[in-house]
């Protein structure tokens, strides 16, 4: 069984009430794309405010699992997925699941920062009109929290009405986040969200992970390891379409039960 | 290692760069042969046509001497034309190139539709007439209407729009629309509010193209039976009609000269047309790009 348990609460004897709830479960997962099976029998449970973090080297399935829990990957026609995923209990692959209630409480940080090409105010706003929102009033502070929220706001509060474009790589990227903030969402899946951006862009996104950690749960692809160790409660490693190991973080990248994941956290291969 | 042996390639170097300039001067060659042929085209059509450039050449009707020939009847025939043609050919092309490009399943069935309507923007234009003799004229029973004389155009051009439009689609970053998905947007959503803006100006290019030619256009009217001889401006899309281009061909085949001058007017005439309406899409496509 894997446990639920948020590492620093580990010592604590009475544990059991503060566990978490989980967010996700996924129970004997796979997915095809045509006939190449890309996730085999997958059994992951993810932890409610918790930072959930996935390895492995690339091609393993980490952005087809991580696209699975909000059904983007659906967007690839090819695709059949089987087994289940329940978000909060319900399964979100049942027919009678609607994607655009799950991406709305699922929001998406992708690994190309990919602001829509208008200002800076109506990417944050794009969510909350799209789901009816049309108060002038509330609208701005929708925007001025989410962008407050996603720690870009003294950089751009000037500049609202200018074009998302005009921002450098890393304030496009938190400018994303923001945007996913803006619709509210329980879950932020985020696919290697740093993989384009400088070392200080990077460590503020990490920071921002731990901030918003206090009201979000988490999940996010990283291939940098490091990364993974610093910001992430717990970790799971994937390797050719398989969840090998998934523990504590600090237990994966310390004491690793499966040779394979020894190898790869050590650099042997990957 | 010594594969690159530097005096041979120094001494190839002369040569490298003499056809490297040579090059270059060829295609700036092919480039100015077009634009002074463009030149003599324009100077000559409007120093003779100038003479009969005047109000009167708006405001008067057909007529058998050339001081009193005008361009009116066509000028609003063509105006009717696009009426109904531009309207309809839109919404059926863009319609169609949504449908073809964001919700069809691409299987055989979809590839087979794609590679006729392909097809189709290559027919010669006289097919089209005929089909919409037999069709409108004949089996709708509209007569050698505006109406019928429209709907043949639609057809002419839909293609082309259908085409273009499911370029400019196709070219709209998949990742600003996975953004949006990604939010909860539903595919109308998304489609309305992000890939249509951003392909609009791509559209509007295209139609205006097809538009233009449509305004240029002429055998296909002529099957349907467009009339040449016109002194009245249609009422109504009932009406008969005549066309710019029609007008023109039929002052140039009269045998008097000064008639070839009253079609050179009115060659001008159809050429400022051309330039307004390729105009109106530079301002569009410019107020769309603006809005971001
Ligand atoms: N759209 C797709 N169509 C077909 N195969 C795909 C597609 N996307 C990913 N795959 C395949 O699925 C496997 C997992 O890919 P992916 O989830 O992107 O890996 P990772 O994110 O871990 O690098 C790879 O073998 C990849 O080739
Ligand atoms: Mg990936």
């Amino acid at each position: 069984m894997i446990s639920t348990t948020n590492k620093n609460k580990q010592a604590e004897p009475n544990n059991k009430k503060l566990q978490k709830p989980n967010v996700f479960e996924a129970k004997g997962f796979n997915l095809w794309y045509g006939e190449d099976q890309a996730l085999k029998n997958i059994d992951f449970d993810i932890a409610e405010n918790n930072v959930t973090a996935i390895i492995g080297p690339s091609g393993c399935g980490k952005s087809t699992f991580l696209k699975s829990l909000n059904r983007m990957v659906e967007l690839v026609p090819t695709v059949k997925m089987a087994g289940e995923i329940q978000y909060r209990g319900k399964n979100i692959l049942s027919s009678k699941f609607g994607v655009e209630e799950l991406r709305t409480k699922v929001g998406m940080v992708f690994q190309k920062p990919n602001p829509f090409p208008k200002s800076i105010y109506e990417n944050v706003a794009y969510g909350p009109r799209i789901h009816g929102i049309r108060d002038k009033v509330t609208l701005d502070q929708i925007v001025e929290t989410s962008l407050k929220g996603a720690a870009i706001w003294d950089e751009v509060k000037d500049r609202l009405h200018e074009n998302a474009y005009g921002l450098s790589g890393g304030q496009q990227q938190r400018l994303c986040i923001a945007r996913c903030l803006a619709i509210e969402p329980d879950v932020i899946l985020m696919d290697e969200p740093t993989s384009a951006l400088d070392p200080i862009s990077t460590l503020k996104v990490e920071e921002l992970v731990q901030q918003l950690k206090q009201n979000f749960s988490i999940v996010i692809v990283t291939h940098n390891m490091q990364q993974a160790a610093r910001i992430s409660d717990k970790t799971a490693f994937f390797l050719s379409g398989e969840l090998v190991e998934y523990n504590d973080t600090d237990v994966i990248f310390s004491n690793p039960r499966d040779n394979r994941t020894e190898d790869y956290i050590t650099g042997r291969f990957g | 290692m010594g594969f690159i042996n530097h005096e041979k390639v120094a001494g190839k170097m002369a040569s490298r760069t003499a056809k490297n300039s040579f090059v270059k001067g060829l295609f700036l060659a092919a480039t100015l042969f077009g634009l002074v042929v463009l030149a003599i085209l324009i100077y000559r059509i409007i120093t003779q046509g100038i003479g009969y450039l005047d109000g009167d050449f708006f405001t008067n009707f057909a007529s058998r001497r050339p001081e009193n020939a005008g361009i009116k009847a066509a000028i609003f025939g063509s105006i009717w034309l696009m009426a109904v043609a531009a309207p309809v050919s839109i919404i059926l092309g863009v319609g169609c190139a949504i449908y073809l490009e964001l919700y069809a399943k691409k299987n055989k069935f979809t590839r087979l539709i794609q590679m006729n309507i392909a097809n189709l923007a290559g027919v010669p234009s006289i097919v089209f007439g005929l089909l919409g003799l037999t069709v409108f004229v004949r089996m709708l029973e509209m007569g050698r209407s505006v109406l019928a004389g429209g709907l043949t155009m639609s057809l002419l051009i839909v293609p082309i729009i259908v085409v273009a439009s499911q370029e400019a689609l196709r070219a709209v970053s998949k990742d600003i629309q996975e953004a949006s998905y990604g939010l909860g947007a539903t595919k109308w959503q998304t489609i309305r509010r992000v890939v249509l803006p951003a392909a609009v100006p791509g559209i509007i290019t295209g139609v205006i193209l097809a538009l233009s030619r449509a305004v240029g256009e002429t055998a296909p009217l002529i099957v349907i039976g467009a009339l040449s001889f016109v002194a009245f401006v249609p009422e109504n899309i009932w009406s008969g009609f005549t066309v710019m281009p029609i007008q023109i061909f039929n002052w140039t085949s009269r045998p008097q000269t000064d008639f070839h001058d009253v079609a050179a007017a009115g060659i001008v005439v159809l050429l400022i047309m051309l330039l307004l309406m390729n105009s109106i899409a530079v301002l569009i496509r410019n107020k769309f790009s603006k809005r971001y």
